[in-house]
């Protein structure tokens, strides 16, 4: 077992657990039959931009899922802001999930809506504002994104980048305590890519929150993530900082920091037996 | 003969999921009332852009019933009849059934799609995540939309209807107008008009919920939505024409 | 915004015009909805042997003249015979007290109606009132029972008649058979 919390490892740095703002402890969690998670221990240290990567299909967007108590686990805990979520009630789960943020892998606006109106969604629903002060609101945080200026637009007039970056806009709007991005780098140039990157670091920094990065972009998250986590076969293989990762004395580290094409990771799907394969289908006379 | 009982036990499941929605749906409907603007807004989208396609069905929907409908009552020499007999039919079965099919259709594939869509590009996952309940804001004012609009566009058929029918059968075939308006007064009653009005009452919450539906649960991928689309289409005149045979029946004791 | 007002005035209208289409039907098209108030009328009651299928809601006319329709079918058990109570229009309260009720059937096989036939008396009929003279319906049956009923006895005359002649043509017939 590998830089799980709380192990000796030479390379896993403990942190102070009450300065996790998510805990998850022994987490267990199956779908179609098979397990996604087993025995899941991760901390989310609070006011750090953490990093959770994987090869595809580890589950890191369920990870996302359970944390916001859109799932829920088979067993064990997981603690958010010090909500326990196994014994959270519906309509404390609404309250707690006003204290987080969530930027969706395309975006998720509403389509039917203006962009300012899009960023104006929380705020019209959740509050008693009165106009003048949400439009402040609003703008301030299409400022902070830079786009100001679309907020006439609606979302199909806009680029995936800036569909992202009104998102963005959207989830700080109610100034949430947790910042979520779910693949926020999938399919974005190389400017938009910067200009996202850019936003995480600074948000996280300005506003003092906590931000959950799940991503496989090993080059970009490396430059913003102060921890990252990697999953592998539903555990923890990894835990640390991106440079101790690079050099983590594990072989699917390894292969996924690389971007190795075969490895613990296997490139064939399996199959039987290559040249019997090829063989069988012929008639011999 | 194992896989006849297995469907069946998936379609008792599936009607109970249904229901269950309904239920739900119902329940929420009292807090959606409050936002008035947004079943507004569904209205418009469910009957006012239908309209064209209901008026015109129903006109010629009439006028066919006029010419049927003149060739065997004069067989009895009874033509005077014309008048009841178009409105009698229009106004008890094609108004609200028809009206339904083409509801089905045209705003129940929007329903769907759009609800769909919003699966499938995660706004109504975002929702929930915004502590927004995708069921209040989005999914009830759509139902209620439909059940506002589906008895009125029945009505809106039924009298279109009645006037192609008099177009046809007092311009075209001949009868004579105060016959055919006063035979029908005479015998058509407020319990037939009432009929209707139950009748596409229940065809609208049949659709609405059939549409909303699926395509709330639809496969968030491109394809899902299409087969919830499809679906719509397909569940909802099965069980309108069941129904109709049930309520008609239910209203001849 | 414009937007928005085209859609609020896009509702309001269908709704507008889906209400009038349902206040159409309902008043149009049926024999009651089209009195908004109901106007001033006065009730009369009439016993009859057999009313046929006479229904609630049949019409009451004099010479042609729809007057009234009848509200009530109640049976009297002490005379055996059927109490139709009918509501006129108070317009038409000059119907002399030996007028008489009578059940007719509208065209061939149509439904039954009330048709009032004026008599010579000098006073009128008044609210709750009763038509002492009255018929009663046409029932087919009858009809024909008594169309059976005079052939089987005109042919019973003409029988005795030619007595003879059945006899003479009965041995011929034997024959025949043989």
């Amino acid at each position: 077992m590998l830089g799980v919390t709380g192990t000796r490892s030479p390379i896993a740095t403990p942190l102070n657990p009450s300065a996790s703002i998510v805990e998850i402890r022994n987490l267990n969690y199956g779908a179609g039959g098979r397990p996604i998670f087993s025995g899941l221990d991760i901390d989310i240290p609070r006011g750090r931009i953490t990093a959770v990567m994987g090869p595809s299909g580890t589950g890191k967007t369920t990870l996302l899922r359970l944390i916001t108590g859109q799932v829920a686990a088979e067993s064990g805990s997981i603690v958010v802001a010090g909500e326990d979520l196994r014994s959270v009630r519906r309509a404390d789960l609404y309250v707690l999930r006003r204290r987080m943020g969530m930027l969706f892998q395309n975006g998720a606006l509403l389509t039917d809506l203006s962009v300012f109106e899009n960023v104006a969604f929380p705020l019209r629903e959740h509050t008693d504002l009165p106009e003048r002060l949400i439009r402040q609101l609003v703008l301030t945080k299409l400022q902070a994104v830079g786009l100001r200026g679309a907020a006439e637009l609606m979302p199909g007039e806009l680029s995936g980048g800036m569909n992202r970056r009104v998102a963005l806009a959207r989830a700080i709007v109610m100034d949430p305590e947790i910042l979520i991005y779910d693949e926020p780098f999938v399919g974005l140039d190389p400017i938009s890519l910067g200009v996202i990157l850019r936003l995480i670091r600074r948000l996280n920094d300005a506003l003092g929150i906590t931000s959950i990065v799940v991503s496989h972009d090993v080059q970009e998250i490396s430059t913003v993530a102060d921890v990252v986590f990697l999953l592998s076969g539903g555990k923890v293989v990894a835990r640390g900082t991106p440079q101790q990762l690079h050099s983590y004395p594990s072989e699917i580290v390894r292969q996924f920091m690389g971007g190795l094409a075969d490895g613990p990771v296997p490139f064939h799907y399996p199959a039987p037996d290559y040249f019997g394969e090829l063989l069988a289908r012929g008639e011999i006379p | 003969m194992e896989e006849l009982w297995t469907s069946l036990i998936e379609s008792l499941v599936g009607l109970g999921d249904v229901v269950r929605f309904l239920l739900r749906l119902v329940a929420e409907s009292p807090r959606a009332l409050l936002r008035f603007d947004l079943i507004a807004k569904q209205i418009y989208n469910s009957g006012a852009l239908s309209l064209v396609i209901i008026m015109l069905s129903g006109l010629f929907v009439g006028m066919v019933l006029a010419l049927q409908g003149f060739q065997l009552l004069q067989r009895f020499g009874s033509e005077d009849a014309l008048g009841t007999a178009a409105t009698i039919g229009l106004v008890k079965e094609l108004g609200p059934v028809v009206t339904a099919l083409l509801f089905a259709g045209r705003a129940g594939t929007a329903l769907a799609s759009e609800l769909g869509l919003m699966r499938a590009t995660d706004q109504l996952s975002a929702m929930e995540m915004m502590a927004v309940d995708p069921i209040r804001r989005v999914v009830v004012p759509r139902f209620l939309g439909g059940v506002i609009a589906m008895p009125l566009l029945a009505a809106i058929f039924s009298v279109i209807g009645i006037y192609g029918a008099q177009l046809v059968g007092v311009q075209i075939m001949g009868v004579d107008a105060g016959s055919f308006w006063s035979q029908m007064r005479a015998s058509v009653g407020l319990s037939d008009i009432n009929e209707g009005i139950v009748k596409s009452c229940i065809f609208g919450v049949t659709c609405s919920l059939i549409a909303v539906y699926e395509g709330y649960y639809a496969t968030p991928t491109a394809e899902g939505v299409g087969t919830a689309t499809t679906r719509t289409v397909v569940t909802s005149a099965v069980i309108i024409l069941f129904l109709d045979y049930l309520i008609t029946a239910a209203f001849l004791k | 915004m414009a937007k928005s007002r085209t859609l609020n005035l896009g509702t309001g209208t269908f709704v507008l015009l889906g209400f009038a289409a349902l206040f159409f039907l309902t008043t149009q098209t049926t024999s009651r909805g089209i009195s908004f108030a109901s106007p001033p009328h006065y009730d009369l009651s009439a016993k009859f042997d057999n009313i046929g299928d006479l229904k609630v809601g049949a019409p009451v006319s004099m010479s042609g003249v729809e007057m009234g329709r009848v509200t009530k079918i109640d049976f009297d058990s002490k005379e055996y015979k059927a109490v139709v109570t009918m509501r006129l229009d108070a317009r038409f309260n000059q119907i002399p007290t030996d007028s008489d009720a009578t059940i007719y059937t509208q065209g061939l096989l149509g439904g039954k109606f009330i048709g009032l036939t004026a008599g010579g008396a000098e006073t009128y009929l008044k609210d709750k009132d009763q038509i002492e003279f009255t018929q009663s319906a046409f029932v087919l049956e009858n009809l024909i029972g008594q169309l059976l009923a005079n052939f089987a006895k005109s042919s019973a005359d003409s029988g005795k008649s030619k007595a003879d002649a059945p006899a003479a043509a009965a041995p011929k017939s034997t024959e025949k058979t043989q």
